[in-house]
């Protein structure tokens, strides 16, 4: 069986400095990984490349057994015209870190977006969907307030449905909390919890260890661009084996 | 020698409250240096406004007459024709122009900077008279093949005084505007374009409905001080023999040098209102591109009137 995600060794420069350094990363269908790291780790660089907000230098990325981004000529990975990179990101849901809600619309006219560009919902229709999509996400009410009007962990929610909208294949978190005010994380992560538990493939930059360690079923963790050490939370997390991974821990928890 | 100084700390008495106090609502402090500064401005007003009233000097009684005068309103028909045309045509050139010199391009980019640099450099009359004189250089203007057979054609001798205008003025208009326009867009959000990608968002629909609603909110403020230069630039189509407003209280004083002063007013009084019209179309527009971004729009001079009129406590 493919896997939902497959990662072989990505690299990425910016000018002379080497953020990824050969990445690679299985994720079977319904999988939950979290990714940890150090800042500055390549953490989000990874997690842009999946949906090539990054263009990798080297190495691949495949979504179900589909390249991203690129197709195979010849011997060489050639990047894709940007309409067949949009139509491949629309299998791919991404919730930033500073939710990045239009915010000229409202929660629902921001869900119900993605479906009218390109499942040619008419509006009256997306709208009725978007705020399904809504109430999933514990907002169904809230459809009319705009992004300004919502708290940070409601916003983010709004997020959530919004990357959920075009049903993705998977689904990416760039630290969806650290952004938010703690007595408001407790709401996200519940919704994130929620979507694992119903066997959407996840992948999940994150802080929040105690999280990891609670929702995936597989920790990665980055450190100068290559990932160190993966396995399940209870191995990484209760018996690292590497001593970067170790010296990590020991400094958040 | 001074004395040491002994600081001795007074507990303040802490007043005893009675819990109904809680309860009361505060009275806003009262500002008398506002009222006062108030007063003194009425006054200066009000002798200001008696002045312009009493003073014979502006025979206000032709005031009307002239103000109605048929070649006046024929020039402010003229004059709105020529601002109208040249504002959609230098608004709809404008974004071409911004977007030409956001484009990655750079024969592209290179070519919208030298349109902005072109007519942002020629003063307005110069290139009213060079488009007047079009014709001289360029008698045919048409669509074809380069070196090629012509499909179309138009003799430029042909082109009508206000198609001379409103082309110059357009042309202007638009490098003024690209600049507006492309400054709006920089101030969206980098993020914004980032989730507009990350969703699949083709170029087009990212423009239509998550750059430009962002940006206008900061190209129609500009945008707006572009359009009352704009009317008040339309007074130069005089230079291509059309009389529009400014041509119109020219002319008219030229016969009546005896009622300058009045003729000037009327003039006057056309082009503020004119502005005032703008100036109220631009804060609805402003209000609508707000949506979002305040957690309440301003209210309208009608919602505060209402507001004004309707007594405390029933709000």
């Amino acid at each position: 069986m493919t896997a939902a995600l497959e990662i072989r060794n990505v690299h990425k420069s910016f000018g002379p400095r080497e953020v990824l350094r050969g990445v690679d990363l299985t994720v079977p269908a319904g999988g939950v990984v979290a990714i940890l790291g150090p800042s500055g780790s390549g953490k989000s660089t990874l997690l842009r490349t999946i949906n090539h907000l990054e263009r990798p230098d080297l190495g691949y990325v495949a979504v179900r057994g589909e390249l991203i981004g690129v197709e195979v000529r010849g011997a060489r990975l050639h990047e894709l015209p940007l309409r067949a990179v949009r139509r491949q990101r629309t299998r791919i849901g991404f919730v930033a870190q500073s939710f990045n809600l239009f915010p000229n619309l409202t929660a629902q006219e921001n869900v119900a977006e993605p479906l009218v560009a390109h499942r040619r919902l008419a509006r009256p229709a997306a709208r009725e969907r978007a705020v399904e999509l809504l109430a999933r996400v514990g907002l169904g009410d809230r459809g009319d307030a705009y992004p300004r009007q919502l708290s940070g962990g409601q916003q983010q929610r709004v997020a959530i449905a919004r990357a959920l909208a075009l049903e993705p294949d998977l689904l990416l978190f760039d630290e969806p909390t650290s952004a938010l005010d703690p007595e408001l994380v407790g709401e996200v992560l519940s919704v994130i919890r929620q979507l694992a538990a119903t066997g959407t493939t996840l992948v999940i930059v994150t802080h929040e260890i105690g999280f990891a360690r609670e929702v995936a079923d597989t920790v990665a963790f980055i450190d100068g661009g290559v990932i160190v050490e993966q396995g399940p939370p209870s191995q990484v997390l209760d018996n690292p084996q590497q001593t970067r991974t170790r010296e990590f821990l020991s400094k958040v928890l | 020698m001074s004395e040491p100084v002994t600081l001795q700390v007074v507990p303040r008495p802490s007043p005893t409250l009675d819990p109904q106090v809680a309860l009361r609502r505060v009275t806003p402090r009262l500002r008398p240096w506002r009222w006062l500064v108030s007063a003194v401005v009425l006054v200066v007003l009000a002798q200001f406004v008696w002045g312009i009233f009493t003073n014979s000097h502006y025979e206000w009684h032709k005031f009307w007459p002239f103000f109605t005068r048929e070649s006046i309103l024929d020039g402010v028909v003229v004059t709105l024709e020529v601002v109208g045309l040249s504002a959609v045509f230098g608004l709809l050139l404008g974004v071409l122009v911004a977007l030409g010199r956001l484009s990655t391009n750079p024969l592209i980019g290179g070519l919208a900077w030298a349109y902005v640099w072109f007519f942002r450099a020629l003063p307005l009359p110069l290139l009213l008279i060079i488009t007047f004189n079009f014709s001289y250089f360029y008698p045919r203007l048409g669509v074809g093949i380069p070196w090629g057979p012509v499909f179309a054609d138009v003799e430029t001798a042909s082109l009508t005084p206000l198609a001379i205008g409103v082309i110059a003025l357009s042309l202007n208009e638009a490098a003024y505007a690209a600049e507006v326009i492309r400054g709006g867009i920089l101030s969206v959000e980098h993020g914004q374009i980032e989730a507009a990608n990350a969703l699949g968002l083709s170029k087009a629909r990212q423009l239509r409905r998550v750059v430009l609603p962002q940006a206008l909110r900061s190209i129609v403020p500009a945008y707006g001080n572009q359009l009352v230069g704009l009317v008040k630039a339309s007074s130069l189509v005089y230079y291509v023999s059309l009389l529009d407003l400014f041509g119109a209280v020219f002319v008219l004083e030229s016969r009546h040098p005896e009622s300058l002063v009045p003729i000037l007013i009327v003039g006057a009084a056309w082009y503020l209102l004119l502005t005032a019209a703008l100036s109220i179309l631009q804060f609805y527009v402003e209000r609508y591109f707000a949506r979002g971004t305040a957690h309440a729009p301003p209210p309208t001079p009608i919602q505060r009137l209402r507001r004004l009129l309707t007594p405390r406590g029933v709000r």
